[in-house]
């Protein structure tokens, strides 16, 4: 066994008690800072500090709890990686490396998203759910799936569910998996599409990320085959000059004239793009984009946590905003249950139950290491989170409102939207609006919803604080936009492979030969069907005057609660089959709490009374001034206004479905806890040998 | 083995495995001690291969996460 594998148990004998005490008296001392201020700003700082006391407490006594009494996680068991090692799939791998390896598979747009929007309500409510969701809902799901998978050499969550659960609950989360997955990739491209609407510096660079990926993917591929670090050089020295140039083709109408593009063009060129990245041959544009964006991703994080501790800005966002109540411009709905569903990655996250029941169960060398690697990772990406609340809540409150209100509430010129979100309490002037746009290098910073902006300026913000000062604001925030919408379309390239495969799957169980993946028409056409599904929702999302993302992005959010929801289910039906009821609270919590959530906002977006809310209520509004022979706006004809009824539909339909999945996966999970309790020996189903060898080496 | 890394081989190691890329010696070292008898992937077959596996989507490969 290696040598760095720490059992939990020596750690509690040797951490002094006072030590902890200090931690746990310093973090209540923040939270009182951040709970309790009111009318005055606080520093930043007391957010990071009253984060990282608590994800040390909850680490040093939620998670390792969980590993030892509720999983017992035996360190004289073999792991898959020893007992199938094969120098490959299966490796035995130091712990913090695959700490690393995880993080980087689990950290996405999500949690950098999420907080901005849940920002209109103020920092407090978003920053406790960030806190509270991770240390009981999100990590605990991370780290017992992972334990789970590893204990089944390393089988992904379809196949648990599948065997632990019966082949129908398996079926139901294979379609949950399928339309969250198209969900996303619309609400990401609707991201991207969002940041570089009338933007020819970002345009430009988003667009130069492509030719520098297929000089990449060649160089790699043919001339040096494997130098990693070389094309990773040439690919960030290439980035950084296009990045560079992209102020000047910016400043020369005869070139931005090409990268100024509307909403529309810019949703059918993602859409084009996705089609055409996921025919091509992986190494010629994936991995190289992939590689780029893995490590500017966790390259730009530590840089903003650096940025962050060293700046300490403050905070100027109020701790609540009036905006609780569920009248917010940003996203409709009152705080529960919508601020929970919104947030999403940053705390829970249903995606992580499929990355850690993918690569990383299968290179663990020993069970102690779970906690670190699950757990940890996961307090990692809600550390994320927090910088990406700090990065909305660190800008003048008018100034958010301004970029994150649709233009259907705010309107289109600084002036209109200066005097309307001034009516809010938040006072701004025009000037600023315009000042701001200009620092960064943009026409317009109006109505720039999806969240990536408002981080993009946050970042410019701290980033420019460090060094650079105002003249660097403008590259700041441009390379902040780039490194989001790069690693976005590296996940619609990946995204529409794995739509496209679960199409395949599901049309060929009817027509079997759909099922040959090593065709290239079959490929083609289920590219084409996978691009098309969540580019119908990306276009209705850019033609959508309240932006988009007030109707996408619930969804999507109920729809990652809800894959939660079913790993949750999972771990908790496991848990009584391996006769650890006792313990069963701890995943049962979080499962009862994220299904409250979802199937209250699922049934309300169908079942409220507000427009604003209830796709339904919406349909009604619109089909009852159709029948009286008005036209109301944004539509503009009758055809308009019958298409957006039809699309309301097409959502709460999308909605009752999410809703029944979690009804049906719900009623499965009983189903298998009342046989469990029945069945008086353990049932669960593990792979592997339940006694340990002793002395097991290296395979 | 694993304790003696440096820094510097500590960071390499994982900024690769971050990519997909898994240690090529631990490859080579199990090749060579288990599968004597068998032939052993060079460093660039080894890169392709994992490059190519790192990106099969199938049943339980999945890349991509929000």
């Amino acid at each position: 066994m290696a040598g760095l594998s720490i059992a939990p148990k020596s750690k509690k004998t040797t951490t002094p008690k006072l030590l902890w005490m200090a931690i746990a008296a310093l973090g209540a001392v923040a939270f009182g800072i951040v709970a309790l201020s009111r009318g005055e700003t606080i520093s930043a700082a007391w957010l990071v500090i009253a984060a990282l006391c608590t994800y040390f407490i909850a680490y040093r006594f939620y998670a390792l709890f969980i590993a030892e009494k509720v999983l017992r996680v035996d360190p004289t068991r073999q792991t898959p990686a020893y007992v199938h090692n094969d120098g490959l799939d299966y490796v035995p791998t130091n712990q913090y490396v695959l700490f690393g390896h995880h993080f980087a598979a689990i950290a996405g747009a999500g949690p950098l998203v999420g907080p901005v929007l849940a920002a209109q309500m103020g920092y407090l409510p978003g920053t406790i759910w960030i806190l509270a969701g991770v240390v009981f809902a999100g990590a605990v799901q991370d780290m017992t799936v992972l334990f789970l998978s590893n204990r089944r050499d390393g089988r992904s969550l379809g196949d648990m569910v599948r065997s632990e659960m019966g082949p129908v609950a398996g079926g139901i989360a294979l379609v949950g998996v399928l339309l969250i997955m198209v969900i996303l990739l619309a609400v990401l491209a609707l991201v991207v599409v969002k940041a570089l609407v009338g933007s020819p510096w970002g345009t430009f660079t988003v667009f130069a990320t492509i030719p520098i990926a297929l000089v990449m993917g060649i160089y790699a591929r043919f001339i040096r085959v494997g130098k990693i670090a070389e094309m990773s050089v040439i690919g960030v020295v290439l980035l950084l000059g296009a990045l560079v140039y992209g102020k000047t083709v910016s400043e020369t109408p005869a070139i931005a004239q090409y990268f100024d593009l509307k909403g529309e063009t810019l949703a059918l060129g993602i859409i084009g793009y996705g089609f055409v990245a996921s025919v091509l041959p992986v190494w010629l544009l994936l991995a190289p984009r992939d590689y780029l964006s893995t490590f500017l991703k966790v390259g730009t994080m530590a840089l903003l946590a650096v940025g962050i501790i060293l700046v300490h800005p403050e905070l100027k966002m109020p701790a609540v905003t009036k905006f609780i109540d569920g009248t917010g411009p940003v996203w409709s709905g009152s705080l529960f249950p919508f601020l929970f569903i919104t947030i999403a990655c940053g705390s829970v996250s249903g995606f992580h139950a499929l990355i850690s029941s993918g690569t990383t169960p299968k290179m663990i060398e020993n069970e102690t290491q779970i906690a670190a690697i699950g757990y940890g990772a996961m307090l990692t990406e809600s550390f994320v989170a927090i910088m990406a609340m700090i990065g909305a809540t660190v800008l003048e409150p008018g100034v958010y409102f301004a970029m994150n209100s649709p233009a259907g509430v705010i309107g289109t010129t600084a002036a209109q939207a200066a005097q309307v979100v001034s009516s809010w309490g938040f006072a701004i002037t025009p000037d600023m609006i315009t000042q701001l746009a200009q620092d960064v290098g943009e026409k317009t910073l109006l109505s720039r919803t999806g969240g990536a902006p408002t981080l993009a300026v946050g970042m410019a913000h701290i980033l420019s604080g460090m060094f650079g000062g105002r003249l660097m604001m403008g590259i700041w925030y441009h390379f902040a936009i780039l490194f989001e919408a790069l690693f976005i379309l590296t996940t619609v390239d990946a995204g529409t492979r794995v739509a496209r495969f679960m199409i395949q799957d599901l049309v060929g169980s009817v027509v079997p030969a759909f099922k040959k993946t090593e065709s290239w028409a079959n490929n083609v056409i289920g590219s084409a069907l996978a691009c098309a599904a969540w580019g119908w929702f990306l276009y209705q999302g850019v033609i959508d005057p309240m932006g988009g993302i007030n109707t996408l992005w619930p969804l999507f959010g109920i729809s990652n609660q809800m894959l939660a929801g079913i790993a949750l289910i999972l771990c908790t039906v496991v848990l009584f089959k391996m006769k650890r009821q006792r313990y069963a609270w701890v995943t049962i919590l979080p499962t009862v709490w994220l299904l409250v959530c979802t199937l209250t906002a699922g049934l309300q977006k169908v079942l409220h009374s507000s427009p604003a809310i209830s796709f339904v209520a919406h349909a009604q509004r619109f089909s009852e001034a159709a029948a009286a022979g008005k036209i109301l706006a944004p539509a503009k004809t009758m055809e308009e206004m019958q298409r957006i009824i039809f699309n309301d539909y097409v959502d709460a339909t999308l909605a009752i479905v999410f809703v029944a999945v979690v009804v049906a996966m719900a009623v499965y999970g009983i189903i298998g806890i009342r046989r469990a309790i029945g069945n008086p020996k353990p049932t669960a189903i593990e792979v592997g040998l339940p006694v340990a060898i002793a002395g097991a080496g290296r395979g | 083995m694993v304790d003696l890394l440096t820094m510097k081989e500590w960071t390499v190691r994982t900024a690769r495995l971050m990519i997909g890329i898994p240690d090529y010696q631990a490859y080579v070292e199990h090749r060579r001690t288990t599968h004597p008898d068998q032939p052993v992937m060079s460093y660039e077959e080894f890169f392709i291969e994992r490059q190519n596996a790192r990106y099969a989507v199938g049943k339980g490969r999945f890349r991509g996460c929000c």
